[in-house]
């Protein structure tokens, strides 16, 4: 990332106005140049100028796991520190992994895996859980999503 | 909703970044041999059966100043359950509220995911969300480094 672009006020409410909804209109990013008084080509390269600046992970679809016919769970490890990348390293490798964050706390490795099959799943876990570093492993499996909504609103 | 072959093919174009063009979704129907009107169509559809969470932007929480984020998990009373997470889903600093399992080593049932900019700030949150639902039983889980980040790939 760079340091160098400082978001200007008009950035803020670009970023803000993106975070919320895209349209699924033909063009976009013309109705977001609208509302902040913006042609689409500044939209976009203004756009384009933020996410090589570091600032956006990422724009476009976030898909719902479950009604695509796949499965999510959240897993807490308690890894010996002294095997702790490798272990994380492991776990890495598969991609249903999508989250593996080191916590603080006696659960120190805590991952999201999200699978098409239950097959898949157990054999995944079966690996993680047999691992050295490995001394207990929890399954905390949704039983309700309230929220999920990432939003970070710029000020 | 039944996920369609065309749906399939839908989400494995758009799954990654969005192109930053002027017609984006032209761009992807041309990618899977299919017309902007039925792609824009069939996202709709998936969008009112919640399949499609979100279109839009994600920011990198870090880099636009929310610096310090904790899972602060909760033993919320089951009875309480839908009482509780509709007070701490009101907050925009909550970004994730989840109802878990529980294991006979982990009594902590309900996840939420803060945002703050510093620690001082996270504490604050949890304090506030303590005071106005009344839970006590609380752990904040500071995230500490960060292995992976990625989005899932569907259908491939």
């Amino acid at each position: 990332m760079q340091d160098t672009l400082e978001l200007t006020e008009l950035d803020k409410r670009l970023l803000n106005l993106l975070q919320g909804s895209l349209r699924l209109v033909p063009r976009p990013f013309r109705m977001i140049g609208d509302e902040l008084g913006m042609t689409e080509e500044q939209v976009l390269v203004r756009l384009q100028a933020l996410k090589e600046a570091g600032y956006i992970r990422k724009i476009g679809a976030f898909f719902n796991s479950d009604a695509l016919g796949y499965r999510g769970t959240l897993v807490a490890l308690k890894v010996k520190p002294e095997l702790m990348e490798e272990t994380a390293l492991f776990i890495n490798q598969f991609p249903g992994i999508t989250h593996n964050y080191q916590r603080e706390g006696e659960y120190n490795l805590w991952f999201t895996l999200i699978t098409p099959n239950e097959r898949l799943r157990q054999d995944i876990l079966a690996q993680i859980k047999a691992l050295s570093g490995v001394e207990a492993m929890m399954d905390l499996s949704a039983r309700k999503k309230y929220k999920i909504n990432v939003q970070f609103r710029l000020k | 909703m039944e996920i369609t072959e065309l749906d399939k093919k839908i989400v494995r174009a758009m799954q990654d970044e969005m192109p930053l063009v002027a017609e984006p979704f032209k761009l992807i129907a041309e990618e899977i041999d299919s017309t902007e009107d039925e792609v824009l169509a069939r996202l709709k559809l998936m969008q009112e059966a919640g399949a499609l969470r979100k279109m839009g932007a994600v920011l990198k929480h870090r880099e636009v100043g929310f610096a310090a984020n904790a899972l602060c998990v909760w033993v919320v009373p089951e009875e309480r359950m839908d009482e509780v997470a509709d007070i701490m889903c009101r907050h925009m600093a909550v970004t994730h509220c989840y109802d878990r399992n529980v294991t006979p080593d982990w009594p902590y049932n309900f996840y939420t995911m803060i945002h703050g900019s510093s620690r001082e700030d996270c504490e604050a949150i949890a304090e506030q969300l303590a005071q106005e639902t009344g839970v006590t039983r609380r752990t904040m889980l500071y995230t500490g480094k960060e292995w992976k980040k990625t989005s899932m790939s569907y259908f491939v």
